[in-house]
């Protein structure tokens, strides 16, 4: 998505694949005729490995042994009531909240507590479910902040005068991927403005423009499209699935059921913490229990 | 100031508009203050210099705090303290040695360790940075509010700590060195301006300026009056330029993004941690060079450090003038600096100079027979105001705080982001206009794409 030559996350996600991996890989061949409309694609690797994890804030069990993979190359759906534990999930897998009990592997290291930037440096990233822009800098500002480890975030680098000429040169570069990206999120008109004078669903964008432009593997996204227009809702998503197909990951929160069940590959549904269950789209539309969970009634797990 | 004007014209107009502004300022500053002093028959010299010398420091100051807490969010209100540390550590390097056991704990007895003075300043400096270091490490971590109680914290303990009588004077390899406890230093180098002038190799200008000046004034002070606001302005131009280059490029921009959301900042990946402490060091560092400059020459005098001038007071002026101009502005930060300087801090004591050579014989005999009751005595009994404006007028020095107090509510209320208004000084190292190397027409087919869509 970004052709600038920043340092690229380090090239994790076809090493280091997970033994659970190769033995799913084995069963979808195995088990041939089952697989094959289960899934169309053959699984590769496992990126993202959630296991038990919990999160309790005080008395309550926000996130309650919580445990699920994402497979790399897919758009994954997560799906669940409010209040099921999804945000909460996201901030621990994501290093936002140290989770009080689990671990959280990526590409087969586990990740579980280290700080944010550490996660997303190694190419798993995230938005929120408000939208984080950065009101008092302008659109600009909000991405051409976004792009990785450029050279001129390094003081020195930035000051002395024979090193800002690269530090130039880079922003340069920045600077048209930036346009580029402003152009596809029909967001141009408002590149000089302060972020937080955009609207609810401008913010969106910008988020998802801003974390796009950081080029990360495996991306989270909280409610990507809550207050989003449809025509460019639908244009984002051909452009995550053009994405996903270049190998990119995709977890997305949303309550659009439509929207998971015609675009993700998987979804796992979460209800009071935990995982209630995972599949096919298919699968979880004739799962009982998701409707349970959602008209609001006991789930029997 | 020029809200009204569209934004590309102001991004573009940004880089030569801004000093610009400044100058102007600085024009109107002095004319007003050599027309009332003419007026007034104040010497011009002392006059304009001392006026400098007052600018120059607050801009500075500013600019440094505006690192802090315009740029990146750091709640610092113990400025003077790491101020302090700059000029002791100064004062400690460079002052003349003095042998060990001669004196005793006399503040004027203990000497320095002689090295030269720009020598003494870097480490002023960079001792600065490493007490801020001290402070960041265990504090940046916690929340903005637990800084700001830390470094006053700190500044205060630095404060009474000079003043302890035990560190007051010790040796140091046969030289009695020392803090001079509640005595303070006797900032003794000589001429600093002719010290910084032969470090900066102008030894020859500054030979030629004392000689033009004893020719025509026929004073050798008001050379290193001049000598030494010269030196400010200089400092005042460096550290701006340093600032709007550290500003204007990516580090800068991880600053105003910690600033606006250190959450969702380190969440794309920029060890946020890193940049608070590099930043803070920074700003300290340049607070501990602000230090030196502050206290080492009264105005034509040697200067001197006392425990008392460590008081809290000058960080809030400091805040105040960074306020004026706009936190998040560096062009803003140096025009609050000579704002303040001029009106808030020199002026009321300037005015009251012209007042009492205007008024020597009627306004002045006023204030000294009447007392603050007398003047309230009028209002009360006949609602006449008059002599209590009077008594106001007389003794407008004292009503400074006042004043200081009623243009912080005015600003809070009314301009929230200071005199300059809403800022853009976008932080990159380019003008992020569209780069023109794209045509039109790809523009508007990536603009249109999302209608054509189904
Ligand atoms: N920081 C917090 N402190 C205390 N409780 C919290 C915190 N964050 C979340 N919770 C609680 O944890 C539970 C799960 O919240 P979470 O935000 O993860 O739900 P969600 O599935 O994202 O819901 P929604 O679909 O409405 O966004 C809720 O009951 C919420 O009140
Ligand atoms: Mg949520």
């Amino acid at each position: 998505m970004s052709d600038t030559d920043i340092d690229p996350p380090e090239e994790a996600v076809q090493a280091n694949v997970p033994e659970d991996a190769d033995v799913d890989y084995e069963k979808a061949e195995t088990q041939d005729s089952a697989a094959e409309e289960a899934a169309k694609h053959v699984p590769q690797a496992i990126p993202l490995q959630v296991e038990n994890l919990s999160k309790r804030f005080g008395g309550l069990t926000a996130v309650d042994g919580a445990s699920f993979e994402v497979e790399q190359g897919t758009l994954t759906g997560l799906i669940g009531p409010n209040g099921a534990g999804k945000s909460t999930t996201f901030n621990c897998v994501t290093g936002v909240l140290e989770p009080t009990a689990g671990t959280v592997r990526f590409n087969g290291e586990d990740i579980t507590g280290l700080a944010p930037h550490q996660i997303a440096d190694r190419g798993l990233a995230r938005t929120f479910q408000i939208a984080r822009e950065l009101g008092e800098m302008t659109v600009l500002e909000n991405l051409m902040l976004a792009p990785t480890h450029q050279r001129g975030e390094s003081l020195w680098r930035s000051v002395l005068p024979f090193t800002r000429g690269s530090v130039v040169e880079q922003e340069e570069e920045v600077l048209e991927d930036v346009w580029e990206t402003l152009d596809f999120f029909d967001i141009d008109h408002l590149a000089d403005e302060y972020a937080g004078n955009l609207s609810g669903g401008q913010r969106k964008l910008l988020e998802l423009a801003r974390v796009l432009l950081t080029d990360p593997d495996v991306l989270l996204l909280d409610e990507p499209f809550a207050g989003v227009n449809p025509s460019l809702e639908e244009r984002l998503l051909e452009h995550l699935h053009e994405l996903r197909e270049q190998g990119y990951t995709f977890l997305i929160v949303e309550h659009d059921m439509d929207l998971i069940m015609d675009n993700c590959e998987r979804v796992i549904v979460m209800h009071q913490g935990s995982v209630l269950t995972e599949g096919t789209p298919e699968d979880v539309k004739a799962d009982e229990r998701v409707l349970e969970a959602y008209l609001g009634g006991e789930v029997e797990t | 100031m020029s809200v009204g004007d569209s934004v590309p014209d102001r991004v573009s107009a940004v880089g030569s508009s801004d000093p610009a502004k400044i100058i102007g300022l600085l024009v109107f500053i002095y004319a007003v203050y050599l027309v009332a002093g003419s007026i007034a028959g104040i010497n011009p010299v002392s006059n304009l210099t001392s006026l400098t010398r007052w600018i120059g420091l607050f801009a500075i100051a500013a600019l440094a705090l505006n690192l802090h807490w315009g740029y990146t969010g750091l709640f610092n209100i113990g400025v003077i303290g790491f101020m302090g540390v700059g000029v002791y550590v100064a004062a400690i390097v460079s002052k003349d040695p003095v042998a060990a056991g001669g004196g005793g704990a006399v503040g004027g007895a203990t000497g320095g360790l002689g090295l030269p003075l720009p020598i003494g300043m870097l480490a002023g400096a960079v001792a600065a940075a490493l007490f801020g270091l001290l402070v960041a490490l265990p504090a940046l971590r916690l929340r903005a509010d637990y800084l700001a109680i830390v470094t006053i914290a700190v500044s205060e303990i630095f404060r009474l700590s000079v003043r302890n009588g035990n560190i007051a004077s010790f040796d140091v390899g046969g030289l009695s060195v020392g803090f001079g406890g509640g005595d303070g230093l006797q900032l003794d180098w000589g001429s600093e301006v002719e010290l910084l002038f032969d470090a900066l190799l102008l030894g020859g200008v500054y030979d030629s300026l004392s000689a033009t000046a004893e020719r025509l004034i026929g004073s050798p002070v008001a050379v290193d009056r001049i000598g030494y606001a010269l030196i400010l302005l200089a400092f005042m131009i460096g550290y701006y330029a340093l600032l709007r280059r550290i500003g204007n490029s990516p580090f800068g921009r991880v600053l105003k993004a910690i600033r606006e959301d250190e959450e969702a900042t380190n969440s794309l990946g920029k060890d946020t941690d890193r940049f608070k402490i590099i930043v803070f060091m920074i700003g300290c560092g340049l607070m501990g060079l602000v230090g030196v400059l502050w206290f080492m020459n009264a105005g034509g005098g040697g200067g001197s450090v006392n425990p008392t001038q460590f008081r809290p007071d000058t960080t809030f002026y400091i805040w105040v003038a960074l306020i004026i101009g706009g936190a998040g502005s560096n062009t803003g930060s140096v025009m609050g600096g000579a704002l303040f300087a001029a009106f808030l801090y020199r002026g009321p004591r300037f005015l009251q100079t012209v007042i009492d050579k205007l008024t020597e014989t009627d306004l002045g005999s006023f204030a000294r027979r009447t007392g603050f009751g007398e003047a309230m005595a009028p209002i009360a009994g006949s609602f006449d105001p008059i002599p209590l404006l009077l008594y106001a007028v007389t003794k407008i020095q004292s009503l400074q705080l006042l004043i200081m107090g009623l243009v912080i509510i005015y600003l809070m209320q009314n301009r929230p982001q200071g005199l300059l208004g809403h800022r853009k000084e976008q932080a990159a190292a380019i003008s992020l206009s569209r780069p023109d190397r794209r045509s039109d027409g790809d523009r508007a087919v990536a603009a249109d794409g999302g209608a054509e869509d189904e």
